[in-house]
């Protein structure tokens, strides 16, 4: 009796109703088979989840140039899906044509970023945090976030998609970033020729099989330290190194953030994949081409008093690898090129 | 109701009073917290980044990096059986974390004898570990296959007075000269000695660092600084050094 009773009440809440109906529809990330394999969960905010809405949103916003001050700059000007999420400049200009400081890191993987530091040098928590940076740098979107969310309410669509997004059309900046974090956790590069070749699906050529020899060879590349393994698929660490590009710094890094002068000259380290499409390299595009990178790292290397103790035979330049060893390795490199990424119609401005 | 009451009151006491096999089982906490030092001074990552200590060498050297893997802390009773705790435990000095290792695996009241591996024994080392991917600790497949044991980073002051950087790495020794590697096992057991468990428990377990670098072997930056993975002797001369580098520095109970 009571029971029946309470139901009808709660079937004529047509609020709860409404509610309910209204509710963003849940969309966890496909995790792909080698990352469920080999490596922890991704990092999901508890009062972020990822939702059809949400990450519809995210996009949108990040293809709209209605974030930058002039409303010429959008995320996705400097963050270009064809070239991973990056661009080919070492500096990226801003909205008003000034150049940035660092290279434009690209992005891809970043739910598994699981220190959560973001940018070169970690001065951000969170990919949400990470958001609102660009969007009132002077250097690069030179906007104010009350302009940007004055903008959004009065555009004829932004409210009703915060609606569907956020269940409420009353915008703010944290909506924005949120919508824009659930976007770029969508943003997962999984499909390389080396991944292809994990899975069984394809073979690597001679080149490639030996160029991952000499990576994961210790008294050669040694990269897997801090670029990981064939049981790692980010092929990054995610951590802040000195790996060797000046004897002294203009530009601080970590070291600048944490204050502290062992960090000086620390960067972090970027994933390998998809070097194909993310040149210049190292934080501040000085590199255009693969063959430099790994030049610098044979005979290039500077010593400083931060250089990691990685850096081998920093008095000889490298480890000098043959020009053989290089040849290989820029192949497997290569390898880990996903083109499937830079085409998938989900992370295109359609 | 007197009567209902003197047999619930009855049954209360019977039920108290029982003794079974589960009332000898803890579901105590036990903890084991890991501290290290440089021959009795503390290092913490705090003492990072500065050359500061002196091996046995006589050579000056930083810490720049120290990370640890400890498995299989084990107590055994008198009569040999052995409860092993669930899990493993990377320390992270670097990054100040693991330093402390809770278990909630039940173990029975008794009198036992601790220990602990240091790495893995070569059943757990050839698992598949998402966590440990994750921290990009693994072995290649070259030398093995399987995990580090410690990363232990930092520079050195060498003969020629520069400063280099020395990367201490321990892993399951192996010589892969040949098409068939050939193995030998470091993975180190350390017996932190007998105690009775009765309570909550906290065991502080100390590394001196120092003895990585002490006996039997003098160890020689200048000789042997990095890319030891692939060298098996250095491999076995750090089991040899490390037999001595784990004590127990005191038990909470």
């Amino acid at each position: 009796m009571h029971i029946s009773v309470l139901i009808s009440l709660l079937s004529c809440d047509n609020e709860s109703v409404e509610n309910y109906s209204n509710s963003p529809t849940l969309s966890p990330l496909q995790i792909p088979e080698l990352f469920q394999e080999n490596i922890i969960n991704p990092v999901i905010p508890n009062d972020n989840p990822q939702t059809v809405e949400g990450v519809a949103l995210g996009k949108k916003l990040f293809f709209d140039s209605v974030l930058s001050g002039n409303n010429t700059q959008a995320c996705a000007t400097c963050h270009m899906p064809e070239n991973a999420f990056s661009d080919n400049l070492a500096f990226s200009l801003g909205a008003e044509g000034v150049s940035g400081i660092r290279n434009a890191m690209p992005l891809f993987n970043l739910a598994w970023n699981y220190n959560e530091n973001f940018f070169w040098d970690g001065s951000v928590f969170s990919l949400e945090h990470q958001a609102f940076v660009p969007v009132t740098d002077s250097l690069e979107m030179k906007n104010s976030w009350e302009n940007v969310v004055a903008k959004l309410q009065n555009d004829s669509e932004y409210p009703e998609l915060f609606q569907q997004a956020f269940q409420t059309s009353i915008i703010d900046s944290a909506l924005v970033v949120q919508a824009i974090a659930q976007f770029e956790r969508t943003l997962i590069s999984s499909n390389s020729k080396f991944d292809k070749y994990l899975l069984g699906e394809t073979e690597l050529t001679s080149e490639e099989l030996e160029g991952f020899n000499v990576f994961m060879d210790e008294e050669r590349g040694d990269c897997f330290h801090c670029h990981g393994s064939d049981k790692n698929p980010l092929w990054t660490d995610n951590d802040f190194h000195n790996n060797g590009l000046d004897e002294t710094f203009i530009d601080l890094g970590l070291g600048a953030v944490s204050g502290d002068p062992a960090d000086n000259g620390k960067f972090k380290t970027p994933s390998l994949r998809n070097l194909a499409f993310t040149a210049p390299y190292m934080h501040d595009g000085r590199f255009a081409t693969i063959d430099e990178v790994i030049n610098h790292y044979s005979e290039g290397l500077k010593n400083s008093s931060t250089i990691d103790p990685l850096m081998k035979k920093v008095a000889q330049g490298g480890v000098g690898l043959s020009e053989t060893d290089k040849t290989n390795l820029k192949a497997f490199l290569l390898a880990l090129t996903d083109y499937e990424f830079v085409t998938n119609a989900d992370f295109l401005d359609l | 109701m007197k009567k209902i009451a003197s047999i619930l009151c009855l049954c209360l006491i019977v039920f108290s009073c029982h003794e079974d096999k589960d009332d000898n089982i803890t579901n105590t906490s036990i903890v084991f917290n890991f501290s290290h030092n440089w021959d009795g001074e503390e290092v913490s990552s705090s003492n990072f980044n500065t050359i500061q200590y002196t091996n046995a060498n006589g050579e000056q050297l930083s810490i720049e990096k120290l990370r640890y893997l400890i498995s299989r802390i084990t107590f055994t009773n008198l009569n040999g059986e052995a409860y092993v705790l669930e899990g493993y435990n990377l320390v992270d000095v670097t990054n100040n974390s693991g330093l402390t290792f809770s278990s909630s695996t039940e173990i029975p009241f008794d009198t036992y004898t601790v220990s602990f591996v240091f790495g893995f024994n070569n059943d757990d080392n050839y698992q598949n570990y998402t966590d440990l991917n994750s921290e990009s600790w693994n072995v290649p497949e070259a030398l093995g296959g399987g995990y580090h044991y410690m990363q232990l980073e930092g520079k050195f002051i060498d003969n020629a007075s520069a400063e280099v950087g020395y990367a201490y790495h321990a892993i399951r020794a192996v010589d892969a000269t040949e098409d068939e590697l050939e193995f030998t096992d470091t993975f180190i057991e350390v017996d932190l000695g007998e105690f009775e468990l009765v309570n909550n428990v906290v065991f502080n377990v100390e590394m001196n660092i120092a003895e990585w670098f002490k006996s039997p072997n003098t160890w020689d930056l200048n000789e042997l600084n990095n890319a030891l993975m692939p060298n098996h002797d250095a491999q076995v001369m750090m089991f040899q050094n490390g037999q001595n580098v784990f004590s127990l520095n005191s038990i909470e109970q």
